[in-house]
Parts: C-alpha cells; structure tokens; sequence
C-alpha cells in the first residue's frame, strides 16, 4: 500500500509541476548530485532523468555504489587468495564475484585444491559456513557503507564471542561523508544540491553531512527510493536554492531519525576504526575507509593471510568508471559504453553492480 | 543495493532473530541492530538484518502534504 502510493502517477505530476514552476524562478538548471546507487537505480527504472532534465535540472550519479568505488587491488587480493590457498572458502556478494580485473575475476578464476567462492546474501551466513567447515579458512569479502557496515561488525563480535577463528574479513568498507568531501572540494564539477542515501542515514543521521550546508553552502536532503521520494527531495533542494538557505533535510522521515541508529554506530565503532583508504577514481581519502581494531586483528584477513595490498592497480583498459564515480562524465560519454562494454561483457563495476551507473544507463536507456 | 519496500515482522525469537514477511516471502532476520520491535511493525532490510523500523505516523504525514499538492495543483 505504501509502495503504490510513491509511485502514484497523479503524486508525481503534482510535484513536476512544482518543480517545474521553481526552475523557473530560479533561472539556471541546477546540477544535483544522487549519491546513492539505489536513486540512480530508481531515477532511470521510472524514467525520471529524462522528465527531471526537460523541467531544466541535470541529475549526476555519485559513489554510492560500494562494489563500483572498490579499487581492483583488493578484487584483485581476494582472486589470489582464492587461486593460491588449499582449502578457502572465499564468500562475498554476489556482484563482488564478476567485477573484472587484470587477473580475471572472482567467477572466472580456478580455487585453489579443496577452495571454492560462496556467494552469501548476509555476512551472518558466513559463520555458519565457518561452522561447518573446521578445515577450512572462510573469508568474507566485505563490501559495503555505513548501511552493511553494522551487519559485519555484529557478525565479528559474534565470531569472537563464539571463537570461530577460521572466519576473517576482507575488508572492503567506505564511509560516505568523506567522498563527498573530496567531490566538493575538487571543483572539477559545480553541484548545485544533493540528494543524500536513504538507508546510510538510518545508520549514520543528517549531522555527518552539515558540512556541507555550512561550509560549501550547498542545499541537500536525505531522500527515500520511490519516485515520489526522489522528486519531493528536489523540490526540498529547489526551495533552499530559492531560499539562499542551505540545509541538510530529511525527506525520509518515515525511515532515518536525525540521529540514525546509535546502536548500529556503536558496534560500528566497537569493532573497527577509520583508516585512509584508496577509492577508485577518487584516489586517496583521508580517513575514509574502516579496519578492524588491533585487539580483533585475528580476524583480518589482511594480516592473516599476509596481504599486501597496496598500489592502485589499472583499470581494464577503455574503462572509465572513475570519472563516472566522480559525476565528470555520464556513462554514455565513455567510449567504451554499449560497445566494448556491456552487461554481458563488463569492463568495470559500474556496468557490473546493480547500483551501477553504466548499468542503469544500459539497462533502461537515458 | 538498497532495499526501499519494507517488510512486515512476523516473528520475533529471544535470540533477536525472526522472520519477516517481504512481498510475501518469509525471510530470516536478524533484528539485534534495532530496539523495541513487535510483531506487525515495519522494518527496512540489509544483507540480513533489520536496520530501521518504519513511522507508520510520517507515513501518513508525506501522504497527505502529496493530497495537498494535488488539491492545490
């Protein structure tokens, strides 16, 4: 019942005309930035990008995609633990395993004698399969933001309350202010409002994001993923605009408190603490990634394993999904996009994930 | 990826675990990230485990700021 009512065609009129009626007060097309996979999913499956840019605004896909801002090195670190190591279960989710590589991926590559991979659908799953499997070293390739986060940070707690010490993690985990951070402050593209992640700010609130109301005076509002959500976010954005007054809103009140979900950042911060880490297309962010905390350092597979994952590995030749990732270009403007590169035959993440923006384009045209 | 249809509780275990009902298939849960469920609550998933429970009241309230922007239309 909820569901149909977001996407009520007469609802979504109403708020185009709105919008409609603000642009022109406004008197330039404003550029807003969708951070969040899932909007990017939700603006092309209901064909808003196409309505929001005849009504005069420019919607940009961001990092809101954890499998597409993961760099190859530690896709590439997991594919040699897999192909080198006897008896490893390497479990991940499903995306995670057709992300390409100068080595392959996760999928095509051969395990090692008694290895094989395991897709999961929860990191809880892979304790059982730690269980079950004594012999056996399981890692999780763990990618995600502050949405997932939590979710590996209770299933460690668990492996060590329950001394399961064949579980490790690889860690893949980013957290979401810090890039936003590193687009604002780049100025290699003007962005006029932001339509920040729904389910990132269950966990994490609106506070992390007044930065950027207060100090780059750029308007933004945490949104749901209904298209009703979607264009009741911009009409949040265009009355700040309108209004000189650049706030952080919540559009979805009936999903993130101003606060988020202390409990969750709790056993967040219980667990792990914040590192620099290395994003693709986006280089290095200061304080931007997670590892786990000395005292549970057994179960990361970094220092298990004796992993060095350092340099930045290349891209797969032609792929642009850094750029994409930073909003400098649309996936149509990579040379690569629809020809060489496809859903069948990826060349980089983002036209691999389903939060991908090269996959959204690809999928449901632009 | 993000899960924006919520899903239904159905049942809840003293182990803090339970089943959901999402688009009528019932799946495990695990609801330690979240305090004070019940049974019949609405609660948003990821990767396995309830994150936020649903405001049925803003529910309402997003409903009917849209009813007036029809009315107004």
């Amino acid at each position: 019942m909820i569901v149909e009512s977001f996407r009520n065609k007469e609802f979504i009129e109403a708020i185009l005309k709105k919008i409609q009626e603000k642009i022109k007060k406004i008197g330039f097309s404003p550029k807003i930035m969708e951070v969040c996979g899932t909007h990017t999913m939700t603006i092309h499956k209901f064909g808003l990008r196409k309505l929001l840019k005849d009504s005069g605004i420019e919607m940009l896909s961001g990092p809101g995609c954890p499998v597409c801002v993961t760099p190859n090195e530690i896709v590439e670190a997991s594919i040699d633990l897999l192909s080198n190591h006897r008896n490893l279960i390497l479990a991940t989710f499903g995306d995670m395993t057709r992300v390409p590589t100068k080595k392959g991926s996760l999928l095509t590559s051969i395990p090692a004698e008694g290895s094989f991979k395991k897709i999961v659908y929860s990191p809880e799953e892979c304790l059982n399969i730690a269980k079950e499997n004594r012999d056996k070293e399981v890692v999780f390739l763990g990618a995600g933001f502050e949405t997932t986060i939590p979710s590996i940070a209770f299933t460690i707690i668990r492996a060590f309350k329950e001394k399961i010490y064949n579980f490790s993690l690889l860690s893949a985990l980013w957290l979401i202010p810090p890039p936003l951070q590193a687009i604002v402050k780049s100025e290699e593209i003007n962005i006029n409002g932001f339509l920040y992640p729904g389910h990132v700010s269950t966990i994490i609130g609106k506070k992390p994001y007044e930065f950027i109301a207060n100090e780059y005076k750029i308007p933004g509002t945490i949104t749901g993923f209904e298209p009703v959500d979607i264009l009741l976010g911009i009409n949040d954005i265009l009355d700040q605009i309108l209004e000189s007054n650049p706030l952080v809103t919540i559009q979805y009140k009936r999903a993130v408190r101003p606060e988020g979900n202390p409990k969750a950042m709790n056993m967040i911060y219980e667990v792990f603490e914040k590192k620099d880490a290395n994003w693709r297309g986006l280089g290095l962010i200061p304080q931007s990634g997670l590892k786990l905390k000395e005292e549970l350092s057994q179960f990361d597979a970094e220092r298990k394993f004796n992993l060095k994952i350092k340099s930045q590995s290349k891209d797969l030749r032609g792929c642009r999904c850094g750029d994409v990732l930073k909003g400098k270009i649309s996936p149509p403007e990579c040379p690569s996009f629809g020809k060489t590169c496809s859903p069948e035959s990826p060349r980089g993440p983002c036209m691999v994930s389903f939060e991908g923006a090269c996959l959204a384009y690809y999928k449901y045209g632009y | 990826m993000c899960l924006g249809i919520p899903a239904k509780v159905i049942e809840i275990k003293e182990d803090n675990t339970g089943k959901v009902d999402y688009l009528g298939t019932k799946i495990k849960v695990n609801f330690s990230l979240i305090d004070d469920i019940k049974v019949g609550d609405y609660v948003i998933l990821h990767a396995g485990f309830a994150i936020s429970k649903l405001d049925e009241k803003e529910v309402e309230e997003t409903l009917s700021l849209l009813k007036d922007f029809i009315e107004n239309k």
